[in-house]
């Protein structure tokens, strides 16, 4: 099914964690948020931080720098949180990723974009769509589904698993 | 050629379909009583329906096969053919197999087709054997206009003029007016004008006549069949007001005119006379003498009542219109928005709270009486009763014992019990499971039920009821019940208890809801119940409810489910742990107490609850939350699975109408929560699944599960 071209083609949305610039293709993103208060839900990995209300849905929310290993994301005025829907196995779902500060929609044709490299990069290869560059900063495109397929329940369930038994016998005797 | 998309035949699909498990309710139920004509009927007027339908929106093999099908229970219903278990047995087939071409099928064309003649062939010869009486169906006379109509009831004007002399002969017309009045809905106009005065009044002469309105599906024959043994003793006249084509009202009722000149009591030129003269129509006849005033009101009864008897088919009419088919996606549309109104009117109380304006306060108040009954109403819209599903299951039992060879009796009660459109459609599988348990399993064979010195017939009961909150279904059979040591020794081997383990009867059988019991090799070697009872729990723990197990050795088992209303909305009790808050559902809570640390300041993990011990956990350890409980900790008590556990929490916030929104696929593995709730502010709360959080705090001790 061929769609028509539309503006949303080339266009990326980029924002910073830690020093680095990153970007997502905007078709994926649907809104930017401020930082509200996230609920967290108990007894799950550190980086999904739990969820908020989004008029009226529950959103998880993830923290991608912890995710990536660049430690937690602190509040300040610029944090946001980045709604973007992604399809896992086919299915569509919503979730929030915080950003330390959300940058600009920038356009970049599909030319200007390199494969990512095989190392140098501060995150994991498999994460990254491609390389562009914004004047002399190199902006890394993120394949964000591939991220959240990553930290899909394998990994949650394992780690609640860990938590569970002792966590269990310490209060039921 | 239409398409399959079309949506009156995907009306008509699922029209055909609801047809049909009518039809199968109504053979199941003519099983039980043979010679019910009313069933028969309705069984008759089903197959019409899926018939007439089916050829107009051209699914001709469905119309042709019905055809045949029909004419053999109009036969029935007329009584030429008797039932048997030979036709039921055919129509249960012919169900499936109007069924079956209903789907469309691919390359199944020539297998249905071969299948329709059999069964047809099968229907014709039942019909042949029983026909050896002389069958006039074949030789009745072609049906009148009236009788095309099919059952529909028809209009008819009676006028019975018994000639004076009838009494002497030992007619009584009140008999036959009687007769008539039981053919259907009659109006009687008395015409008593001709009744002298007592001191002159003949008891033995007839001096009375009645005009009679009657609505009934009986033919002009039946009716004149009653007149047969009096019809030189009277003048008797039978006409058709209304052929029953008339809908909503088209054909409207009479003009009084038009009814006296159609009697014959004035001729239409006096009607046209009179119709000159602009006064009430009535008045004018009878003021120029032409027809008496009591003719006059017979004829405006007769008006009256045929306006009457035709309103009555249309009420029956509106019934059929009064509900409604709506796509079910429109439905949870509905009722997501009204969570979000419901939320929002929490927030606006809680604001309202704040603020303290009298005025914004009432207003809030309005809002909340609003808000609850539109919730009300609207989850109400969802909720049906359980009783289809209950029909669906007869079939299953019928043809599961007769394949095992087994004699069993499905007693069902409590149809009319509502639920959730959605609970029903999932519970359909867990409680399909758990029958066939009970049919496989739970009821033994006939020859070893004589050895018990029960019944050859084995009973299973099948019943939903409400109970607070809840809905409770249960089934129960008088089978052999679950075997303990067998049970035990297969959990021993499995390793699921300790060898020996000290465990209640009850503990014992919930084993059988373990997946390790589930396993093909275990159904076989244990007295059978593990077929699949961890899908069935699995699949009532996604519906928020819990299953109990009660079982008499000897005398069957009882498999009680519970289950939630709804599934949307419920009420909750939020808690406050560590400045977060959760839910509970208020349904599981029995009650709130506080419970002081001990003197040496360490957590009690058991209460003494006047004089039960009770378990506590705590919200604050299960999350691993840092910080210290307060001195009097409140300790919510709950209920699960019969047993009482507390949870201790920092704060008892209070009553809050929780809507369930889902945590989402990323948190989908995630136990101890079935969703989250908005709060008042805006912010989230969790709610917590308290059987599975007491399930998680047992951990795998299997002594813990209660």
């Amino acid at each position: 099914m061929a769609e028509a071209p539309t503006t949303n083609d080339n266009q990326y949305l980029t924002f910073t964690l830690e020093r680095e610039l990153f970007a997502l293709d905007i078709a994926s993103v649907r809104e930017v948020l401020e930082l509200v208060n996230i609920t967290r839900v108990p007894r799950t990995p550190e980086y999904i931080r739990g969820v908020i209300n989004l008029r009226g849905r529950a959103v998880p929310v993830v923290d991608l720098k912890m995710k990536f290993g660049l430690g937690a994301t602190q509040r300040t005025v610029n944090t946001c949180i980045i709604i973007v829907e992604v399809s896992l196995d086919g299915e569509g779902t919503v979730l929030g990723a915080l950003a330390d500060s959300v940058q600009e929609v920038y356009e970049m044709d599909t030319g200007q974009i390199e494969p990512p490299p095989r190392m140098g990069t501060p995150i994991r290869a498999e994460f990254i769509r491609g390389m562009g560059q914004s004047g002399e900063q190199f902006i890394i495109i993120l394949d964000i589904s591939k991220v959240f397929t990553s930290m899909e329940l394998a990994g949650l369930a394992q780690a609640l698993g860990d938590a569970g038994p002792e966590a269990g016998e310490a209060c039921v005797s | 050629m239409m398409s399959q998309d079309d949506p009156h035949r995907r009306a008509y699909l699922e029209e055909a379909r609801e047809l049909l498990s009518d039809l199968e309710a109504s053979l199941l139920e003519l099983e039980k009583i043979p010679d019910d004509t009313d069933l028969l009927h309705k069984i008759f007027r089903a197959m019409h329906t899926i018939k007439g339908s089916g050829a107009m929106f051209g699914f001709d093999d469905i119309a042709a096969f019905t055809h045949d099908v029909e004419t053999i229970f109009d036969r029935v219903r007329n009584g030429q053919l008797g039932v048997n278990r030979q036709l039921l047995d055919l129509s249960f087939h012919a169900c499936d197999h109007i069924r079956a071409l209903l789907e469309p099928g691919l390359d199944q064309d020539a297998a249905l087709a071969a299948q329709g003649r059999t069964l047809l062939d099968g229907f014709h010869q039942f019909a042949g054997e029983d026909a050896a009486e002389p069958v006039v169906a074949a030789a009745q006379t072609p049906p009148s206009a009236e009788e095309l109509s099919g059952c529909r009831p028809l209009i008819y004007r009676l006028r019975l003029k018994p000639h004076s002399d009838m009494l002497t002969t030992g007619n009584n017309p009140l008999h036959l007016i009687e007769d008539v009045s039981a053919l259907g809905d009659c109006r009687l106009f008395l015409h008593a004008e001709a009744l002298p005065s007592l001191d002159v009044l003949e008891p033995e002469v007839c001096v009375v006549w009645w005009d009679c309105v009657l609505r009934t599906t009986a033919g002009r024959q039946e009716i004149a069949d009653i007149f047969v043994f009096a019809e030189d003793e009277c003048d008797l006249t039978i006409d058709v007001l209304d052929n029953g084509c008339a809908e909503d009202g088209e054909q409207a009722h009479k003009l009084l005119g038009q009814i006296l000149v159609e009697r014959g009591d004035i001729t239409p030129e006096d009607l046209k006379a009179a119709l000159s003269v602009q006064k009430r129509l009535g008045d004018i006849l009878t003021d120029k003498g032409l027809v008496r005033s009591t003719q006059v009101a017979s004829a405006l009864a007769e008006q009256s009542a045929v306006r009457d008897l035709q309103q009555k088919p249309q009420s029956e009419r509106q019934e059929k219109t009064s509900s409604i088919r709506v796509a079910a996606d429109k439905l949870d549309f509905l009722v997501d928005l009204v969570g979000e109104l419901v939320i929002v009117q929490a927030q606006i109380r809680q604001a309202v709270d704040e603020r303290g304006d009298l005025y914004l306060r009432s207003l809030a108040e309005h809002l909340e009486r609003l808000s609850d009954s539109l919730r009300d109403s609207t989850l109400s819209i969802r909720m049906v009763p359980i009783g289809a599903t209950f029909a669906k299951f007869r079939r299953l039992v019928r043809d599961l014992s007769a394949e095992l060879g087994k004699d069993i009796e499905l007693v069902t009660s409590g149809e009319e019990t509502e639920l959730d459109k959605n609970v029903i459609e999932r519970l359909g599988d867990p409680l399909v499971h758990l029958l066939r348990n009970s049919i496989d399993h739970g009821i033994e064979q006939p020859a070893d039920r004589r050895a018990a010195g029960k019944a050859l017939a084995g009973r299973i009961h099948l019943t939903a009821a409400h109970a607070g909150g809840e809905v409770v279904i249960t089934v129960a059979d008088d089978g052999g019940g679950l075997d303990a040591v067998r049970i035990r020794a297969k959990a021993e081997q499995r390793g699921l208890i300790a060898p020996g383990a000290d465990l209640s009867p009850k503990e014992l059988y919930h084993l059988i809801f373990q997946p390790g019991f589930s396993t093909a090799s275990a159904v076989t070697s244990i007295s059978g119940r593990g077929v699949g009872m961890d899908v069935v729990k699995r699949a009532i723990d996604s519906l928020r409810g819990s299953v109990e197990i009660d079982s008499e050795p000897g005398q069957g088992t009882s498999i009680i489910v519970r289950l939630p209303l709804t599934l949307a909305i419920i009420d909750g009790l939020q808690v406050q742990v560590a400045g977060e808050y959760y839910v509970v559902p208020l349904a599981l809570v029995e009650e709130c107490v506080e419970i002081a640390r001990q003197d040496n300041g360490t957590e009690r993990h058991i209460v003494n609850m006047r004089g039960e011990v009770v378990p506590v956990m705590r919200l604050r350890d299960l999350f691993n939350f840092d910080g210290d409980a307060p001195a009097i900790e409140p300790i919510v008590v709950a209920k699960v699975d019969g047993e009482r556990i507390g949870i201790a929490v920092d704060r008892v916030v209070g009553e809050h109408q929780t809507v369930i929104k889902s945590l989402g696929r990323l948190y989908r593995d995630v136990k101890e929560f079935s969703g989250a709730t908005i709060r008042g502010d805006g912010s989230m709360a969790l709610i917590v699944d308290v059987p599975s959080l007491v399930r998680r705090a047992a951990g795998t001790d299997l002594r813990g599960i209660r």
